[in-house]
């Protein structure tokens, strides 16, 4: 270690163990980790959630939860040694060399103060006051890429939109201009387009800081686009470090070999096979592990890793905590790829939507949350949804089932018969054959009632079920979602997110429903449990032949399970047609921004479209093609003038653009032929 | 089914207690509410088996011995007919530990309905019986209390009644806004699309999930209740003669203390003053046992 004035490392974590005290004992959570961020070098670290990822960036300015403590280890932060450091010097540490930003930007702030004031309050701190801590702010939030400091300043939290938020977090973080920054999920809860404005800004500030990077994420392929070197963070220890591209092209660790798997890539769709999954569960926090923590879920692991704990084994640059490092990537797949053939197509339309409007009325102005909407919807088939948040797509799902009755004058036809707007007006073999999977199992699920219960009493109302025969297909439905006797009887807390969202899906499932709504049902997990309903689902839609109407914001994630797609723009559908046409395109202007915002895992850098500014409001939409404001590709005042409409460009796929079909594909090739 | 993906899915066992078990661990650790527990339980003890421990009847005069000062014998004195003070200390808890709790049971009940009721429909049905439910509030307890004496006569049941629906519209405006905040959840929505009664999503999905902020609110009620009937005996609309219930006898006595006979009313004051403090210490620990 050197004690030169800039140490060579930014943060030198070593053989650092961490515990929580639950319940009279301490468990452990870090386990003799050992890592150093070098100066000006961003950091990733990713792993499923329970995996201590956040208990690291606590841990390193020793911030931990009253329960928590080191047990073990060294932490230097620029060559100082953090737990030596009395209150006052780790005060200022906190404050002058390391920054962290949330993943919440919304609750990072405080709501009572205006930007303003809390920005010039940490000028204040360092002594600056007045209109210098003013001119400062300003200077900031320019940084971050804000085009209108003055006013932002004046404003309270709330009025900024989630993406600002989390700029004025950011500008606050560098306002010291801190050695260290440490990102904890920082883009996790924004839309595509905003997470890619986010991460463009990050990467900017790099260039002009030297601030070295903790970015936490498990996001794999935000990580791989923002960090040059990446650790693999397993029950709290570190299974795999290397250079982000070598890791992520080249993992000599099952559980990253695994991890990759899980996701959706390069446009794989439900049909070309299953996706991988990794089988059984994280060790429970304090876990006793011997030897290595995943062999319980390698396929690999032999006796050798059972009862010994291999050594980080350095592989020239890279570690990897795995004894067959070398074959780490000859792990066979848990979940065979193989899919049952596809339903036929052809059939009628079980679901058809005409001209479906819903508009709110807000402060006297009318919100038009959904416009104009019409599709229809074969059996077996799925319809996607995407667009970023406020686009209309839950409103449009509440509208189908009822639960929110639409404007007069739209119709919604199930199987050929005409639905009651309202739910209360809709027959029991109506509200059976329309089921939802709602987004948060947590909010879903009556947290007061047992699992058996909850899916019980579903098959009761919507299979008309009672006695033996409930219980003979209670059993069979847990068995369909893969659950097993033993969760029945415990409440909702008790299982984890993946467990319960299989409970939700029963609960769908119950009256054998001919669509089932899904809105962003796998957006609250991790991508290995993501993979697992994701691959569920697709099995019950070969096997019920259900239609889904599913609704995300991941588009990997919309494209492996859709076999249409309606993007929708402040309630308007902006396009409309087959899965692979508007995913390869030519596509409308804004299905073509969404695509190009999303981090890919193998991301070659492409020229990308960036949105500027934020969705308009819905009460008062700009005029013409709602979607100008933002468009890189307006051709002009038509485009503020006309609405145009949704216009069959291809049998079956549809584009709102004034732009012609054969223009928008030359424009849009130009961009995939231009020079990185 | 070809895949097999889950191979030992077990609940998580950290978190092995149910809520409730939780909710009465955390009551065990808390030294507000096991402080608040015991003079509760002090006096319920007293309510229940006074009679065998107090050394006198609480009822027996014994005009010869009348306003004695407190001494050996007669620990807190005598009063005007020269009862013991002492005993009907202890054993005038009886009276107040029956009327106080049965009111609030009554007030928490209907409360309790009537917070369902209008935050489950909303609109109408909420606007009619809120404002209704405030102007009952507006109108003091003892203004009640006198009119419903005048129409049914004093007795517990009176009491009881008026105090319990008057408590009724606090309680139910808690309950309100739980209510209203449950709603929005999906299984709210869940229970719809399954077409499910308003009765069984009011009481059998809602109900369960609101019953931590009716716990809280019922205990904190309990004490106010308790203050509310020592003070309508004290009025002489609540507890009547000749039980030794303490607010009727602080009534009955509070003309002595010019003349210097203290005794006959400093402690039922005192037993008033504790058992109100120990309730409240106890609602104390539930609240924060079920905001942790």
């Amino acid at each position: 270690m050197t004690k030169s004035a800039k140490a060579e490392n930014a943060l030198e974590l070593h053989d650092l163990s961490v515990a929580y005290r639950v319940a009279g004992r301490n468990r452990a959570v870090l386990r003799n980790l050992s890592l150093n961020i070098g100066q000006g070098e961003a950091y990733g670290l990713v792993g499923e959630s329970g995996c201590g990822k956040s208990t690291v960036a606590l841990t390193v300015v020793r911030y931990l939860p009253r329960n928590g403590s080191i047990t073990g280890g060294a932490i230097s932060l620029d060559g100082q040694d953090v737990m030596k450091l009395d209150a006052e010097a780790l005060r200022r540490a906190r404050a002058e060399s390391v920054s962290m930003v949330y993943q919440d930007p919304g609750k990072a702030l405080n709501p009572s103060i205006r930007i303003g004031r809390q920005l010039t309050e940490i000028f204040e701190l360092g002594g600056i006051t007045g209109q210098a801590a003013t001119d400062k702010a300003i200077a900031m939030l320019n940084r971050v890429r804000i085009s209108d400091p003055t006013s932002v300043m004046q404003r309270y939290p709330h009025q900024l939109s989630g993406g600002m938020q989390q700029r004025v977090a950011i500008a606050m973080a560098l306002a010291n201009d801190p050695s260290m920054l440490i990102l904890d999920e920082p883009t996790t809860g924004l839309d595509a387009t905003v997470e890619a404005e986010v991460l463009d800004l990050i990467a900017q500030l790099r260039q002009e800081l030297s601030a070295s990077i903790l970015f936490i994420s498990h996001n794999l392929a935000v990580v791989s686009n923002m960090c040059d070197r990446v650790g693999v963070l397993y029950a709290g220890m570190l299974v795999e470090e290397g250079p982000t591209e070598v890791v992520f092209n080249d993992p000599r660790h099952p559980y990253t070999v695994a991890l990759l798997r899980c996701l959706p890539r390069g446009g794989q769709r439900k049909d070309q096979g299953r996706l991988d999954t990794i089988p059984g569960f994280l060790p429970g926090i304090g876990a006793e592990i011997k030897g290595c923590a995943f062999a319980d879920r390698c396929a690999l692991a032999d006796d050798r890793c059972r009862s010994e704990l291999p050594p980080l084994y350095d592989l020239g640059g890279r570690l990897s905590r795995c004894f067959y490092h070398e074959k780490a990537q000859a792990l066979p797949r848990a979940t065979p790829s193989d899919v049952a053939p596809a339903p036929k197509a052809a059939a009628a339309p079980v679901l058809r939507v005409a001209g479906l409007n819903k508009t709110y009325t807000s402060h006297g102005h009318a919100l038009r949350a959904v416009k104009d909407v019409s599709l229809d919807l074969r059996p077996g088939e799925t319809l996607g949804l995407v667009g970023e948040s406020g686009s209309g797509k839950t409103t449009f799902a509440r509208l189908l089932l009822g639960l929110v009755p639409p404007d007069g004058g739209g119709t919604i036809e199930l199987e050929g018969k005409a639905l009651a707007p309202r739910l209360e007006n809709r027959s029991d073999d109506q509200i059976k054959a329309m089921q939802i999977v709602f987004q948060n199992p947590d909010s879903a699920l009556n947290r007061s009632h047992s699992i058996r219960h909850l899916i019980g009493r579903a098959l009761k109302r919507l299979a008309g079920l009672s006695g033996k025969a409930l219980e003979a297909r209670l059993n069979d439905l847990v068995r369909s979602v893969r659950l097993t006797d033993r969760h029945l009887a415990v409440k909702p807390r008790q299982l984890s997110g993946g467990l319960k969202q299989r409970v939700a899906i029963a609960r769908a499932f119950a009256g054998d429903p001919r669509i089932v709504v899904c809105d962003e049902p796998t957006s609250a997990l991790d991508v290995s449990v993501q993979a697992a309903i994701l691959n569920l689902l697709a099995d019950l839609q070969s096997k019920e032949d259900v239609s889904y109407i599913f609704i995300s914001h991941d588009l990997a994630v919309v494209r492996y399970l859709s076999d249409k797609i309606a993007v929708l723009y402040l309630g308007r559908i902006m396009e409309l047609g087959p899965s692979e046409d508007v995913f390869s395109g030519p596509h409308h202007p804004y299905t073509e921004a969404l695509l190009s915002a999303v981090p890919k895992l193998d991301q070659t850098e492409t020229a990308r479209i960036r949105l500027d500014g934020e969705i308009p409001s819905a009460t008062n939409p700009p005029s013409g093609c709602v979607f100008h404001t933002r468009c890189p590709r307006k051709i002009g005042a038509i485009c503020e003038q006309q609405e145009p409409p949704l216009a069959e460009a291809q049998p079956g796929h549809s584009i709102r653009c004034h732009i012609p079909y054969a223009e928008l594909a030359r424009l849009q090739k130009e961009v995939m032929t231009e020079p990185a | 089914m070809s895949a097999v993906q889950t191979t030992s899915p077990t609940p998580d066992d950290t978190r092995r207690r149910g809520p409730l078990a939780e909710v009465f661990f955390s009551l065990l650790r808390s030294g507000t509410f096991l402080t608040g527990l015991a003079i509760v339980l002090f006096w319920v003890a007293c309510a229940l088996f006074g009679e065998h421990f107090a050394p006198y009847d609480p009822l027996a005069d014994d005009i010869l011995n009348a306003l004695a000062p407190p001494s050996a014998e007669h620990w807190f004195g005598t009063d005007q007919i020269g009862r013991d003070v002492f005993s009907r200390v202890i054993v005038g808890s009886r009276d107040i530990l029956t009327v106080a709790p049965l009111a609030t049971l009554l007030a928490t009940v209907t409360g309790t309905a009537l917070g369902l009721l209008t935050g489950y429909f909303r609109g109408l049905v909420d606007d009619v019986v809120s404002r209704i439910l405030e102007a009952f509030m507006a109108i003091p307890v003892v203004i009640v209390a006198l009119l419903a004496i005048v129409a049914l006569g004093t007795s517990k049941t009176t009491v009881i009644v008026v105090i319990g629906l008057s408590f009724a519209p606090i309680i139910a405006r808690t309950v309100r806004s739980a209510v209203l905040a449950e709603r929005e959840l999906d299984y709210v929505a869940a229970a719809q699309l399954r077409h499910e009664s308003a009765l069984h999503t009011m009481f059998v999905e809602i109900l369960p999930n609101v019953i931590p902020p009716i716990l809280v609110e019922t205990t904190v009620r309990l004490g106010y209740a308790i203050f509310a009937v020592a003070t309508l005996s004290f009025m002489g609309f609540g507890i009547q003669p000749p039980s030794p219930d303490w607010g009727l006898s602080i009534s009955n006595n509070y003309g002595m203390i010019g003349g210097g006979f203290w005794w006959t009313v400093l402690f039922d004051a005192l037993a008033i003053a504790s058992l109100v403090i120990g309730v409240n210490l106890a609602a104390d620990g539930v609240h924060g046992a079920l905001n942790d």
